[in-house]
């Protein structure tokens, strides 16, 4: 302790407490996310309907109504299609914790059978998009450049060109794309989830949405071939990296050139 | 300045004098004694120095070494990672390369020079003999031209040297390379590839779009029929692209002369903002707002695109649409003004 | 040039030597520099960083060259890059992308290159910080203060016709601004625009335009202002700190030879070895994730590299319309109307334009304000100069602001705030934060100096605590050594100097202003302790605080 409270009188000391600082922030700030992924059934038999129904009266009729007629709290839900469902529920958008901006990822709540069931009594409400099969997900099939020209048209404006995500007004955000599965990406596209447009077959094509999940998983898969992306946030991140680790480490060099020796 | 009558009393461009209050004042010891390094006084710490010096010239050595492996045995990459790595070698070899040198030289210069600080005096940087050998030196050049005698010489040239530079301004004029008259050339400005009956399509596949195709809560990123044509698409797309959506005409406020614009809900708007012209691409198909993701301006698409929050100073602009005898989607005319930033010339429409 | 003994060298180096210094005279140039003095001070060095950055700007720039093509051609990419295979883009994306993928080494150069970009305009800033917060533009260095702020708008002019040669999305959508920016000026912003694009935007000219500027005018501008800059430093020698035995007539420091040169020398290398370091491990501007430029599509976070960020910040914290008042004013005219384009107008040119103004005429200002027509080669401690570290606070604040601003989007989605509530607490620091920042600044100088004050009245605190005979505790101050006391005591004690009457006895609305300038920034301050304060202190030892007023003893005017 003697030699602590010495040393906290030297000229770096206020430096490595700031340090420190930094470093705990940061470690904190790393130690979140955690995405979850979910595989669903096709073809629902009544009594998955009718399970579902009872999920849904314990689960979600606070806020959708008990006939998922919707409230003020909720939209309505006939006609939104399993698909909505399995993204919803599959990514821990729902339920949701409390009225905010925009429902977020969180960890999932239910398990498959029951997002299944969810999905099987929602799809009987009305007609709405279907879970994709694994035939329209299966990236061997697509082409990732073009793909990647309808992502950079059609998303990269809210989710960013190497898909980390983006700002909308007023609290609300397009989510990073990394880690999300193809399903829940095709899901999201047919769905159009909270404020994110609906891209139908006839907008974009099954084919092209299967190039752009084709496209995504493999920006992901490659990496990053300059090194480290400093995540993905264009010149921003560069010009804080360059004005705090770059000119760190040249002012730790000038010190030390110009200190003397013992 | 040159009011010193009050001022301290020494002369302006000397160094600060002794004034009557600084007679009071603390004395300069001078330089604090001379501190011996380790390396000065004990010869085993001198030749460990000596010997780090070298050992980081070699590990100079060693990283130049590295970065030909790198080169070499990584060859050319074809895969990503493998590029990932033989960068960071690279950038590593050259690292201790470089470093290896920088740090061995300082390291050399800290411990094994004499670290003496020495004074030097700092000179006058205009001494008061130069000044005036210079005044007339310049006085005899001058007299000698004779400019000042002869005025008609001094006043054409001062007129021809002003001239002369004129020309090299304007053989810029050439850089606009559409070869059209300077009204030509800002009303074009003003129009797009838009006109009656010219289809909506998708970007970048240049598709026709069906009015049945654009549900609630879709937008399609549209370009004119044809512009994959040109041969330079890329003037006309920038000035063309139209974000197409389709609103619950019970949340629409439209205005009297635009009630024809839209086809059952269904409305197209310049997707280029009128702020400095970056994409307003983003789509909130809750809140029915658009927002330009460069500079955060905000549209209600719902009150015709008014501008409600961020730089932006103008609506959108509207393409009126309709649709065709095949249920295409197509332009009524051209947009009724001009689309994009604001300029000088360009008005209220 | 006749010698009368001839010398004849002994060594194969003696004779190079010889043959060189007879034929053009080196021994003057050794004889000048080989022992001048440079002071040494680790804050002193990022003059060096800058210079030395250019000089890695100028190698990897030229490799770069060798693989470019600056030419919008479309062309169908066919590199190695998967995502991309197939797709149209100009030849200058396809050539950078080539550079990048199929040129061994390559990725490594365009990476030194944009990092010692980003670096050589960090570094030319905190330099010019550091002149400024420490007063080493003053008298006789004001000229050169104006070539390092035309050095940093070089730097900056190089930036960004480079940042926007790989005709990306990113970059493409940057001059999509900055031609928006161009349209907004009165009269002529629309033929410039037309010009500089060769017609509408974008063109097929403006990157091979740029590139000329880029690798030609911009960096031979930057070369001659180095060189002017250079000359001026060692006709003016080097500035340092005060301390005991530095004066306003000497210079104390390590001779170039062999120390210096050796450290400078040496410095290169570190840069060079720190920016590989970066070059190898972090990307910067992964042109292949934005894809080439096309007018529709533009990505979430598009934002500028940092030095161009305030003007960015700047457009998106002007509000487009006063309440119903549209800035994107029509101004109706005899002939028509005509658009006055405020609201981009303004940000993009009122704050920069301020900000250099003050910049460039700071040096004036001060002279004129203090009436200090003296040489200065001793530097201010940035606390014995209150009024300066105020305003040079404040400056950096709104700069900031601004700089923040560009990246509002960024703040909003990682710290989980509206997006809109952090532009409009950005539009409130704009104006408050200068304010507040020139406030804090000076009262933290200020409290600084007193502290100094303290520490020569009352001793250095030892942290030894002892107890008397009467048994009541006291901390021991030991007292300063001269050297530390001569630090602490030895600085410029500017003062308020009231409007002085001309010889008329009247006074002008100048002097009135410089009177009143004078007054709000020299008011308030800390006097340096004299010997006979220390000596009254000593006589009455543990008397109550010093006092820190103003003693009128010592005031210019009598």
């Amino acid at each position: 302790m003697k030699a602590l409270s010495q040393r906290r009188r030297h000229p770096l000391a206020a430096v490595a407490l700031l340090l420190m600082g930094l470093l705990i922030t940061g470690g904190l700030y790393m130690a979140a996310g955690s995405v979850n992924e979910a595989k669903a059934a096709t073809g629902y038999s009544a009594s998955d309907i009718q399970e579902g129904n009872k999920l849904f009266v314990a689960n979600c009729a606070t806020c959708h109504g008990m006939n998922a007629e919707g409230s003020a709290d909720g939209p309505s839900l006939i006609g939104v299609g399993a698909a909505a469902v399995d993204f919803q529920v599959g990514t821990g958008r729902m339920p949701m914790q409390m009225q905010g901006p925009q429902a977020q990822a969180k960890p999932v709540q239910f398990d498959d059978a029951q997002i299944s069931q969810l999905a099987a009594y929602v799809s009987s409400l009305g007609a709405g998009p279907s879970i994709p099969s694994e035939d329209m997900l299966d990236t061997s099939q697509g082409n990732a450049a073009a793909g990647g020209t309808v992502f950079r048209v059609n998303c990269a404006m809210c989710h960013n060109a190497a898909a980390a995500g983006g700002a909308l007004t007023r609290g609300k955000f397009a989510p990073s794309l990394a880690e999300v599965s193809e399903k829940h990406i095709y899901e999201a596209m047919v769905t159009g989830p909270q404020n994110m447009p609906v891209f139908n077959d006839s907008n974009v094509t099954a084919e092209e949405k299967r190039d752009v999940i084709t496209f995504l998983k493999e920006i992901e898969a490659q990496g990053s071939p300059g090194g480290a992306k400093l995540g993905s946030l264009g010149p921003v991140s560069e010009g804080l990296f360059i004005w705090t680790a770059g000119l760190g480490i040249i002012i730790a060099f000038t010190i030390w050139l110009t200190s003397r020796p013992s | 300045m040159g009011d010193h009558s009050h001022g301290s009393p020494d002369d302006s461009g000397t160094v600060a004098k002794a004034g009557a209050g600084d007679l009071d004042k603390f004395q300069d010891p001078g330089l604090p004694p001379h501190r011996k390094r380790l390396a000065d006084t004990d010869p085993h710490a001198e030749k460990r120095a000596e010997r780090q010096v070298a050992l980081l010239f070699i590990i100079s050595i060693i990283g130049t070494l590295s970065f030909f492996i790198a080169y070499f045995v990584l060859g050319r990459p074809e895969d990503i990672s493998e590029i990932r790595l033989q960068n960071a070698m690279l950038g590593l070899g050259t690292t201790f390369a470089m470093l290896g040198i920088g740090i061995g030289i300082v390291h050399w210069a800290k411990t094994l020079m004499p670290d003496h600080e020495i004074s030097e005096l700092r000179h006058e940087i205009r001494p008061e003999a130069d000044r005036q050998d210079a005044e007339q030196i310049i006085n005899q050049v001058v007299e000698e031209m004779g400019i000042a005698r002869r005025p008609l010489i001094r006043n054409t040239l001062i007129g021809a040297i002003a001239l002369a530079p004129i020309p090299a301004i304007f053989m810029f004029r050439d850089l606009d390379r559409s070869g059209k008259n300077a009204g030509a050339m800002v009303e074009q400005l003003r129009h797009t590839m838009w006109d009656t009956n010219v289809r909506l399509t998708r970007d970048p596949s240049g598709t026709p779009i069906k009015a049945a195709d654009v549900q609630l809560g879709s937008v399609f990123h549209v370009i004119p029929e044809g512009l994959n044509d040109l041969e330079d698409p890329l003037n006309e797309k920038a000035k063309a692209v139209v974000l197409l959506m389709r609103l619950d005409p019970a949340l629409m406020h439209v205005s009297e002369e635009r009630k024809d614009w839209h086809h059952d809900g269904i409305v197209a708007y310049s997707k280029i903002c009128t702020h400095v012209g970056c994409p307003v691409a983003l789509y909130e198909q809750q809140t029915h707002h658009l927002l330009c993701p460069c500079h955060q301006s905000t549209f209600d698409l719902t009150q015709e695109c008014k501008v409600i929050f961020g730089p932006a100073g103008r609506p959108l602009p509207q393409l009126p649409i309709t649709v065709d005898s095949d249920g295409f989607l197509v332009a009524q005319s051209d947009f009724h003004e001009p689309v994009g930033p604001s300029y000088w010339e360009r008005g209220s429409n | 040039m006749s010698t009368t003994t001839e010398y004849t060298p002994k060594t194969s180096t003696g004779r190079i030597a010889n043959f060189v210094d007879s034929r053009v005279g080196g021994s003057a140039m050794v004889k000048e520099f080989g022992r001048k003095i440079f002071p040494d001070h680790w804050s002193f060095m990022f003059g060096e960083v800058a210079l030395y950055t250019f000089v890695l700007l100028l190698i990897s720039g030229t490799f770069l060259t060798f693989f470019f093509d600056p030419s919008m051609t479309h062309v169908i990419y066919d590199g190695s890059y998967n995502p991309l295979k197939g797709i149209g883009m100009s030849a200058a994306m396809s050539s950078t992308m080539d550079i990048s993928f199929d040129v061994r080494g390559g990725l490594f150069m365009r990476q030194v290159h944009h990092w010692s970009a980003l670096l050589f305009v960090a570094s030319v800033s905190v330099h010019m910080l550091r002149v400024f917060f420490t007063g080493a533009f003053r008298k006789p260095r004001e000229l050169n203060w104006v070539v390092g702020g035309l050095l940093l708008i070089m730097a900056m002019a190089a930036g960004f016709t480079g940042y926007s040669l790989p005709d990306d999305l990113l970059s493409g959508n940057g001059l999509r601004i900055i031609d928006g920016v161009i349209k907004s000026i009165p009269l002529v912003g629309t033929y410039i625009s037309l010009f500089l694009f060769g017609g509408e935007f974008p063109g097929t000219v403006v990157i091979a335009r740029l590139y000329s500027l880029h690798i030609m005018i911009v960096p031979a501008i930057i070369l001659l202002l180095v060189a002017v800059h250079l000359f001026m430093v060692v006709v003016h020698k080097h500035t340092q700190y005060p301390g005991p035995g530095r004066t306003n007539d000497n210079v104390v420091g390590f001779p170039v030879g062999p120390v210096y040169a050796a450290k400078a020398g040496g410095f290169f290398f570190i840069v060079f070895g720190i920016v590989a370091l970066i070059s190898g491990l972090f990307t910067i501007n992964p042109i292949w994730n934005y894809g080439p430029y096309d007018p529709s599509p533009v990505s979430a976070g598009t934002q500028p590299d940092w030095y161009i960020g305030f003007v960015d910040g700047a457009l998106r914290l002007m509000p487009g319309t006063l309440g119903n008042f549209s800035l994107d004013w029509n101004i109706p005219l005899p002939w028509g109307d005509n658009s006055l384009v405020l609201n981009v107008l303004l940000p993009a040119l009122v704050p920069a334009g301020i900000m250099f103004t003050i910049m460039f005429t700071w040096p004036w200002i001060e002279r004129w304000v203090t009436k200090d027509e003296r040489e200065h080669h001793l530097l201010d401690r940035p606390r014995n100069a209150p009024f300066r570290t105020g305003m040079g606070v404040a400056g950096v604040v709104s700069y900031c602001v601004m700089w923040a601003a560009a990246s509002s989007d960024l703040i909003a989605t990682h710290f989980h705030v509206s997006l809109n509530d952090v532009t409009y607490w950005l539009r409130a620091l704009f104006f408050i934060g200068p304010i507040v920042g020139f406030i804090v600044a000076r009262r933290i100088a200020l409290s600084l100096q007193r502290k100094d004050r303290e520490i020569v009245l009352h001793g250095r605190e030892t942290g030894v605590i002892q107890m008397s005979p009467e048994g009541t505790f006291t901390e021991r101050h030991e007292p300063l050594d001269p050297y530390k006391l001569h630090q602490l005591v030895n600085y410029e004690d500017r003062q308020y100097i009231p409007a002085q009457p001309d010889a008329a006895g009247h006074i002008s609305a100048d002097e009135k202003r410089r009177g009143a300038l004078s007054r709000f920034f020299f008011e308030d301050r800390v006097a340096p302790v004299t010997p006979s304060e220390l000596a009254a202190q000593h006589a009455a030892h543990g008397h109550g605080p010093a006092e820190i007023e103003d003693s009128s003893t010592e005031s210019i005017e009598k």
